[in-house]
């Protein structure tokens, strides 16, 4: 299977059924994406796939040939950088271990979406869970990112 | 009141010393041939001089180290599972070292009860009831006291000048036109005596302490850096999942491994007394590998066979009776009689699963004379003695290397050590050939037990002719966590579970006719302590009936929490910030409402004023104002994230939150069927601390309690309708 990887080419001889979210912790060894559920019901282990969100537990390897995957560990660029740069302005995290999925999924509206609203913000990150309640700072976060992208 | 005192700690452990000495049974010499084999690797970073210097006391170099580099690194004795403790016993260390914020480093402390035990547990290293803070506050303050005497002890020496004459600023000593860094003086300091006593700052002193600092692993939290157990690589690591039984109490008695040895990447299938292991190279083979399993035949002669509604039938009709005295106090039937109105309340709770977003795991190796464990470690010294005991080790033994948790809610601190239990015995079943990285899925956690266990409540309560409570009479049902743990013979007394009853026997109100039972009932589902504990339950009893009996009294729910609350003047300080706050006088408007709450657990007093709105027949909850009197607030940013947290935690457990039984079969398995709070239920939330010179109290848990009862009590005051049995149904509203 041969894919980007956070901007490098890569090769990895797995089974083609196996999720993105083993082979990249397990195989590759980026371990910052999170297992949360295996069932795409939490968002802890989201990607980009081509600059498209998606649940890497619920992605075959097989799926993203050819593609270009960026994990928590590429996220780079100006959304990106100003997402980042929010979150630890406002200090969102708390366990931390959703926040991977949770950037992931704030860089994907941002890049859609330069001026969100809360219902905006709600609806895209609504299937990224949060067990500490993070949520109204991750809120206020993408709107920090929002006005500095402005 | 605290669940667990610092005596019955120590006899605790008393308890769990049979045990070791019992199943000592040449662990380590069964797989010795291969220990050789294995890398030991080694996680702490090099001791810095001062640590390396002294090993003859606790202070400083146990909780200290300052390096040639110029940083200082504190050991983090407990367990940052996301409340933040990293960042606020670093910030004590550099109160009292005059350090500038940028020097400051973490790192978490090696499991060692003679070195880091919480002062609030006695003899044992461990993480809960909010106590993180508040037991290291005077000791960490003391360590960075006599790490900065050190440090101009040796400036003075350097300098040929009085200590007297040095002050120090953000890290930076001077006398004169003398100038030196924390790192150019770190080898002279670790020479220096350690002071026998050491003089405090006042708090008006404060530089850090009280400010906004930024956390310490907001950074690696953010780009994938953070390491958590389930992201612990070792060589040769072979990753364990288990099949369990689908009722509690069950064991494996027949099943076929062919498929699942087939499975590439499947290294082996072992059985131990939780279930079914497969070991496999990678998470993925191990899933194919447990699903692969065939024919599995469960003895269930053992098993828990009763569903919710029957256990609910159960308690209820005990709640009719009485139970065992919790409370006496004045005569509640004669206060009963004389009510000139009185409620009768039924209150029902139902078993909850903490379900932290890391799902249990840890990796155990066989390393050096022991093992090392990996893990989201909260209870180090019993995880030690249990694992020893199953490895026939000594405690000190099996070392710990704790991470950062994702999360954990009470799950990881669990007097049985369960999943550290079931690696030890999987490393066991494998001689210790291989390090073992046992992995919860979702679904193992979900339907995995160690509930909050299932509550039910009775209250009667009357109002005299002007308004005052006439009596009260309270009957819980539930399980007790602690009997079946070596907590038993230590913590119930005169079969009184204070875990069950706490919040509500020891209510603050004045009530002079007051009587609290207790029936401790015994089901085969294992419980737990669940963030806030006894008062996930007790506080919504009292509150949701303190304003049943406000409205009876035809008094305002503020007004009367007063009157009742006069002989306390923190509860009177947090209702008065939090009154004027949440606007309390001021009508919520038309198809709107407003409830209150107040509640104090782990030291702290909480409330918070809930506003509800009724749309379409649904009731949205707008927004939440908090205030809290938890002493000094080290990091009031911190403290306010831990009560935002705190009460979306709660109103998860308010709204959706609910583990039911079928014939003793779990009903909900992943976040589909346990479902957690979403960012679009979120409401606004404020938070406003009373201003405090006292020492800090617990913030962790203490701000889930009140979320529940406040909403309970704005939908009344929305709808005229009442909610008492979490999780509430908030279909098919109408607006009064």
């Amino acid at each position: 299977m041969k894919f980007m990887l956070n901007g490098a080419e890569r090769t990895l001889d797995v089974d083609g059924q196996m999720p993105l979210l083993w082979a990249l912790r397990d195989v590759v060894g980026l371990t910052g994406t999170k297992f949360g559920c295996g069932a795409a019901l939490c968002g802890a282990c989201t990607v980009h796939v081509d600059g498209t969100p998606v649940r890497s537990c619920q992605t075959a390897v097989a799926d993203v040939e050819g593609k270009s995957v960026t994990t928590i560990e590429g996220v780079s660029g100006e959304v990106g950088n100003a997402v980042v740069a929010a979150w630890r302005k406002l200090d969102v995290v708390q366990c931390g271990y959703c926040q991977s999925g949770q950037i992931m999924s704030a860089v994907g509206l941002l890049s859609e979406n330069r001026k969100p609203t809360d219902a905006d913000i709600d609806a895209a990150m609504d299937g990224n869970v949060c067990r500490c309640a993070t949520y109204q700072r991750i809120r206020a976060a993408i709107h920090e990112a929002a006005s500095n992208l402005a | 009141m605290h669940i667990i005192k610092p005596d019955q700690y120590a006899r605790m452990l008393a308890q769990l010393a049979p045990a070791t000495a019992a199943s000592r049974r040449g662990f380590l010499k069964g797989g010795a041939a291969l220990a050789g084999a294995l890398v030991i690797g080694v996680h702490l970073a090099p001791r810095g001089a001062m640590a390396a210097a002294k090993d003859d006391g606790p202070m400083p170099n146990a909780f200290v180290r300052i390096a040639p580099d110029n940083t200082v690194t504190v050991l983090i004795k407990h367990l940052d599972m996301g409340q933040g403790v990293t960042t606020g016993l670093t910030t004590i260390v550099a109160e009292e070292l005059d350090a500038d914020w940028g020097q400051m480093r973490a790192e978490f402390a090696p499991a060692n009860p003679a070195l880091y035990n919480n002062l609030a547990f006695g003899p044992v290293q461990g993480t809960g009831g909010s106590t993180s803070v508040a037991n290291s506050w005077e000791q960490l303050r003391k360590a960075g006291a006599a790490a900065r005497h050190m440090l101009v002890a040796a400036a003075a020496e350097r300098w040929k000048v009085p200590a007297s004459s040095i002050s120090i600023e953000k890290g930076v000593l001077t006398s004169g036109s003398n100038r030196a860094t924390f790192g150019e003086l770190s080898a002279d300091a670790a020479k220096q005596a350690v002071p026998k006593e050491v003089r405090l700052k006042e708090p008006k002193d404060f530089k850090l302490i009280g400010t906004r600092l930024p956390r310490l692993d907001s950074a690696d939290k953010t780009d994938g850096k953070a390491i958590y157990a389930l992201d612990i690589r070792r060589p040769g690591m072979l990753t364990a999942l288990i099949k369990r039984p689908d009722r509690f109490g069950a064991s494996v008695k027949s099943f076929d491994a062919s498929a699942a040895k087939k499975v590439p990447g499947v290294v082996d299938v072992v059985t131990v007394p939780a279930g079914i292991v497969v070991l496999a190279q990678n998470t993925w083979a191990a899933m194919q590998g447990r699903d692969a399993l065939a024919d599995i035949v469960w003895d269930e002669a053992k098993a828990e066979s009763r569903g919710t509604a029957e256990l609910l039938d159960e308690y209820r009709k005990l709640a009719g009776t009485p139970g065992k005295p919790a409370a006496r106090r004045g005569d509640a039937a004669k206060g009963l009689a004389g009510a000139a109105k009185t409620v009768d309340l039924d209150f029902a709770f139902p078993y909850l699963a903490h379900a932290p977003m890391e799902p249990l795991n840890c990796v155990i190796e066989k390393t050096g004379d022991g093992v090392t464990i990996w893990a989201g470690s909260q209870f180090q010294t019993v995880e030690q003695a249990v694992v020893a005991g199953i490895l026939g080790l000594k405690p000190e033994q099996v070392k710990i290397e704790t991470q950062w948790a994702g999360g954990s809610f009470g799950r990881r601190a669990n007097p049985p050590a369960d999943y550290m239990a079931e690696a030890a015995t999987i490393l066991k079943a494998i001689d210790g050939k291989a390090p073992v990285h046992l992995v919860w899925t979702r679904e193992d956690d979900i339907k995995g037990g160690f509930y909050r266990p299932l509550f039910v409540h009775k209250v009667q309560a009357g109002i005299t002719s002007d308004g005052r409570i006439a009596g009260w009479r309270q009957r819980i049902v539930g399980q007790s966590f602690i009997v079946g743990t070596p907590f038993e013979p230590v913590i119930v007394k005169e079969d009184i579970d204070g875990t069950s009853v706490e919040g509500s026997a020891d209510s603050p109100y004045a009530i002079a006719d007051f009587e609290v039972d207790l029936h401790t009932v015994k089901v085969g589902v294992p419980t737990l302590w669940w963030r806030s504990v006894g008062h996930t339950h007790t506080a919504h009893v009292m509150e949701v009936t303190i304003d049943e009996l406000a409205r009876a009294a035809g008094k305002d729910p503020v007004a009367f929490r007063t009157e009742l609350l006069k002989e306390h003047p923190r509860h009177l300080g947090v209702l008065k910030l939090l009154a004027e706050k949440g606007e309390w006088g001021k009508p919520a408007g038309p198809g709107k409402g407003r409830g209150i709450a107040l509640h104090e657990s782990f030291d702290t007093v909480v409330g918070s004023i809930v506003d509800v709105s009724v749309v379409d027949g649904r009731i949205k909850v707008d927004k939440v104002v908090c205030a809290l009197d938890c002493g000094i607030a080290v990091n009031p940013d911190v403290v306010a994230a831990q009560i935002e947290g705190g009460i979306g935690f709660g109103l998860g457990a308010a709204l959706h939150d609910e583990i039911t039984l079928d014939k003793g079969v779990v009903e909900q398995a992943n976040f589909d069927t346990y479902v957690p709070l979403r960012i679009s239920e979120m409401p606004k939330i404020e938070v406003h601390i009373v201003p405090s010179a006292n020492a800090p109290t617990g913030v962790g848990e203490p701000g889930v309690p009140v979320i529940a009862p406040a909403l309970s009590n704005a939908i009344f005051d929305a709808t005229g309708k009442r909610l008492y049995s979490l999780p509430f149904k908030l279909d098919e509203f109408k607006a009064t």
